[in-house]
């Protein structure tokens, strides 16, 4: 007569199926994007605040431009800029500054006659 | 569950199966697309906001800026052209500007100097931006000196800060006296920068616009109007940074759809040919297909979205920085205003995920209707 030892049968522990767990993730991104956003538009007493305060500096200061660009001043102060101001070294030199790439002349003075 | 789910679930979790033993390449599919959703989204976040932030601030910027040209170059402006312009009817608070820039060899920095119209600072003291102070290293009781136009060393006492969360239009502002910025920069008594002025009746701006070119011809108005078109223009879809930066991500989505519509796999191929072979229809293996594309492209529209929302409002746009600093050495830091606008989401998502899924199921419905004999050699 043998002993036979007995082992108690192996737990197959149930692994989440893929589509659980894909419909999971994406709706959890969804969900937070949503999320994010609601709250974007709920949190905007503090930003009005801040804007307001702004807007009264740039009333009383009589600003007119954002402070973006500061390396040259056809950038700094973009709206006061005239057709000239990018060639200042020299007739015909090329704009150097590099924000004067990815900044477009203001379209108030590219409504004008031909200059030559 | 009702059958029909319970079948999309199984082509699901087969083609979920499917791509996570090509995992690596599939994760890689879904880093890059998702880089390129950020890009994409921090750029219309970014230029959302920024307009919006220049619009209502330039709400409140002087109604007509009147500037005196010479030789097609901006020149200082004599008082007498102040009272000219404020006997014309509808134009009043006509008023000399005094602002100009200086550049600091210390920080390599350029300043504006600007005198402000009421409680401007006593002579000998100034109020400084926080972008400047930051820069200079300046607090409040500092002396700050630079060279004045005859090389003479004129030293201010920091009498105040400007709150940092105006640094968007004050980060390089020294506010000072009118006699210290007359003599600083050698401008006699009676010259002015330029003049601003309000008008009385809003829809009559251009009509004191003319009067003012007319009775002048040497000047040229700037309106109000014009300020807020040259900012909504800047961050324009089809122009500037907007552009520079667009341009390549659209290239490089491009090429990654082509890539995808161009061809599939001897793998891929075998793999549908064996599915059709063990009885599975055209449809069964365009539905799968279309999950695979539609799983990829919005996980990684979904991730993009959020982590440009986060870099935008967050980081204050941090990675465009460089783009926009140049080669200056002091740039605001500014918090935008939350804000989405969701017919722009909507587009960027046109965009995005509908091409990648139309390109992931093609090629993949011209495999399936051929016969898999063929196919699978």
């Amino acid at each position: 007569m043998t002993n036979r030892q007995t082992h108690p049968p192996p737990i197959r522990r149930r692994r989440p199926r893929p589509s659980n767990l894909a419909v999971g993730v994406t709706g959890g991104l969804a969900l937070a994007l949503a999320g994010t956003l609601a709250a974007a538009a709920l949190s905007n007493e503090e930003a009005a605040a801040r804007m307001a305060r702004n807007q009264a500096l740039v009333a009383a200061l009589e600003l007119t431009d954002l402070c973006l660009f500061t390396e040259a001043r056809y950038t700094r102060h973009l709206t006061q800029a005239d057709l000239h101001t990018p060639f200042q070294d020299a007739p015909f030199s090329l704009d150097h500054f590099p924000s004067g790439s990815v900044v477009p002349p203001p379209p108030g003075i590219t409504r004008h006659a031909p200059m030559d | 569950m009702p059958p029909w789910i319970e079948r999309q679930r199984h082509l699901m979790d087969y083609t979920l199966a499917a791509m996570a033993r090509r995992w690596g390449r599939n994760l890689g599919l879904v880093a890059v697309y998702t880089l390129l959703v950020f890009v994409l989204a921090s750029v219309m976040m970014f230029t959302d906001a920024i307009q919006r932030e220049a619009g209502q601030l330039l709400e409140q910027a002087p109604e007509v800026v009147v500037q005196r040209m010479v030789a097609g170059r901006h020149d200082l402006i004599s008082a007498d052209y102040m009272d000219a312009i404020a006997a014309i009817r509808g134009a009043r608070q006509v008023r000399g500007r005094l602002w100009g820039y200086h550049f600091d060899p210390v920080t390599a920095a350029n300043y504006t100097f600007m005198v402000p119209a009421a409680n401007a600072p006593p002579a000998g003291r100034v109020h400084i931006g926080a972008g400047l102070a930051r820069a200079r290293g300046a607090a409040v009781g500092d002396v700050l000196s630079f060279r004045g136009h005859d090389g003479a060393l004129f030293s201010f006492d920091i009498e105040g800060l400007l709150r940092a969360e105006s640094e968007i239009i004050t980060a390089d502002a020294i506010l000072l006296s009118e006699e210290d910025f007359r003599a600083f920069f050698g401008i006699r008594p009676g010259l002015f920068t330029d003049i601003s002025l309000q008008v009385r009746n809003p829809r009559e701006v251009t009509k004191v616009a003319e009067k003012i070119v007319e009775r002048f011809p040497d000047t040229r108005p700037i309106l109000r109007s014009e300020m807020q078109r040259t900012y909504a223009s800047l961050f324009d879809w089809r122009q500037g940074l907007v552009l520079t930066v667009f341009a390549g991500a659209l290239l490089a989505f491009a090429i990654l759809a082509w890539d995808k519509a161009a061809g599939l796999s001897a793998e891929e191929r075998r793999e549908i040919g064996i599915l059709k072979a063990v009885g599975w229809e055209t449809t069964d293996i365009i539905a799968m297909k279309t999950w695979e594309g539609a799983l990829v492209s919005l996980t990684a529209f979904l991730l993009g979205v959020l982590l440009a929302y986060g870099h935008v409002f967050g980081t204050s746009a941090v990675m465009f920085e460089p783009v926009l600093k140049g080669w200056a050495t002091l740039y605001p830091r500014f918090v935008l205003t939350p804000h989405v606008d969701l017919f722009q989401l909507a587009v960027l998502a046109f965009l995005t995920v509908v091409p990648y899924t139309a390109a992931t199921v093609v090629p993949n419905w011209k495999t399936a209707v051929t016969d898999p004999d063929a196919v699978m050699r």
